[in-house]
């Protein structure tokens, strides 16, 4: 088994091991989507044309929560310290971690939409464009949320700060992948632009969030 | 890897003379926050040394070793590892074990053999090196704090490494630990590798010792 796809493996075994974690997410994920209809009324036209924004909104609210989780207990148990030293680079490091992240709280979530389309009364076809917008626009919340895990890992409560700090970059991402779902009949353009977000943020991000984790070693 | 499959048992770094030192340090200085740590450290390490570091609590024992690791930047001097183009050449064991509780002793093994190259031994034969044999399938979080120790010794001998830092070793390990510690460390120069321990025990068989300062 080679490095890379070890560290994949240990985060998504121990991710079971523990119970619960991803699970957690999909729940609030799901949760966001079943309360809005209470708080706006059933009317289910209002509630079809809000459907993608709020499950953007609940997507990227559950994709924050898990973020704390990333380094945190690989730097409170010294294995963070002991990747400095794999075969593989600590940018490697980071992006099987990454890899493991999308694939525990980004993936759980596109397989629950189903759930809150029906909840939001939103048609078969916006759902299938929700979908695929989900899954052009994770990576990049994924990306920006290692950086942000990456800067905070040193610091003893930075729980809540990784997620004040990436909220402005994760913006645009909102925009573009709300823009996807209700963009007219044969517009690629927001497709295009989520998916340049995420391939530069997929490939910047272990740069960044290594040169972070090692400055934060000192 | 550069290892010969007939090397198996030796360290990579054999193929280099035995005179080859396999770090040199020079003209070493740090400073943690206002106050210097210590200054001034030179020392060349070679194949079958063992180099105690010692001083009293809080004289950088530990910030020495991360200094060497590469983890701490030195304010001066120069850490030089002739073998490193070839890889990693160096285990670390910190105050911390790297050990996932909710992993069982074999998987954590089995991952660090991933993550650091196999060429050791096979988990099951570290976990009976180190006196945990049998105890493979059992969760790491049932562990004493001694076991864990021990675990996290395993950890060095599933992938052959020239230099192991070793920060206080021997610490939360009973008198049979003490022994073991001595005997993996004593088996590891006879392969042909080096080693550094901060201690405050005495560790047989160490070639030197380098006293840090005390307290200022």
């Amino acid at each position: 088994m080679s490095a890379f796809a070890a560290i994949i493996g240990r985060d998504i075994r121990l991710a079971f091991r523990a119970g619960g974690d991803a699970l957690t997410l999909v729940l609030f994920f799901v949760m966001v989507g079943a309360v809005v209809p209470f708080a706006i009324g059933p009317d289910r036209v209002v509630l079809a044309k809000l459907a993608p924004g709020i499950v953007w909104i609940a997507a990227f609210l559950s994709m924050l929560l898990g973020l704390d989780r990333l380094f945190r207990a690989d730097e409170e148990d010294g294995s963070l310290l002991l990747f400095r030293h794999a075969t593989i680079p600590l940018e490697a490091v980071v992006a099987g971690k990454m890899v493991a992240h999308w694939l525990l709280s980004a993936l759980p979530l596109i397989v629950a939409s189903p759930l809150l389309a029906v909840l939001l009364a939103m048609d078969f076809e916006a759902w299938q464009r929700t979908m695929l917008a989900l899954l052009l626009g994770t990576p990049a919340l994924t990306a920006f949320g290692v950086i942000g895990a990456a800067v905070t890992v040193s610091l003893k409560r930075g729980g809540l700060l990784a997620p004040v700090l990436i909220l402005p970059l994760c913006i645009p991402v909102l925009i573009f992948g709300v823009a996807m779902v209700v963009a007219p009949v044969g517009s690629s353009a927001a497709l295009l632009f989520l998916s340049a977000f995420s391939l530069v943020s997929v490939a910047f991000c272990p740069f960044a969030a290594a040169l972070a984790l090692r400055v934060s070693g000192e | 890897m550069t290892l010969a499959s007939a090397e198996r048992g030796r360290i990579g770094m054999s193929a280099m003379s035995a005179r080859e030192p396999l770090v040199k340090v020079d003209g070493l200085a740090l400073s943690r926050g206002e106050r210097r740590l210590f200054a001034d450290i030179a020392f060349e390490l070679r194949q079958g040394e063992l180099l105690l570091v010692r001083g009293p609590n809080g004289a950088g024992k530990s910030s020495l070793l991360l200094t060497l690791a590469g983890i701490l930047k030195p304010e001066a001097g120069t850490i030089v590892w002739p073998g490193a183009d070839q890889g990693p050449v160096l285990h670390v064991v910190g105050h911390l074990s790297g050990v996932k509780a909710r992993l069982t002793l074999a998987e954590n093994l089995q991952f660090w053999a991933a993550v650091n190259g196999v060429g050791g031994l096979s988990p099951e034969g570290a976990l009976d090196a180190v006196g945990l044999g049998g105890l493979g399938a059992i969760e790491a979080g049932h562990l004493s704090a001694g076991q864990a120790r021990r675990l996290a010794l395993a950890r060095l001998l599933v992938s052959q490494r020239s230099v192991w830092l070793l920060d206080e070793p021997t610490a939360s390990l009973d008198t049979a630990g003490d022994g073991l510690v001595a005997k993996l460390i004593a088996e590891h120069l006879a392969q042909g590798g080096a080693a550094i321990a901060a201690t405050h025990d005495d560790i047989v068989g160490a070639t030197g010792t380098l006293m840090l300062g005390g307290a200022s």
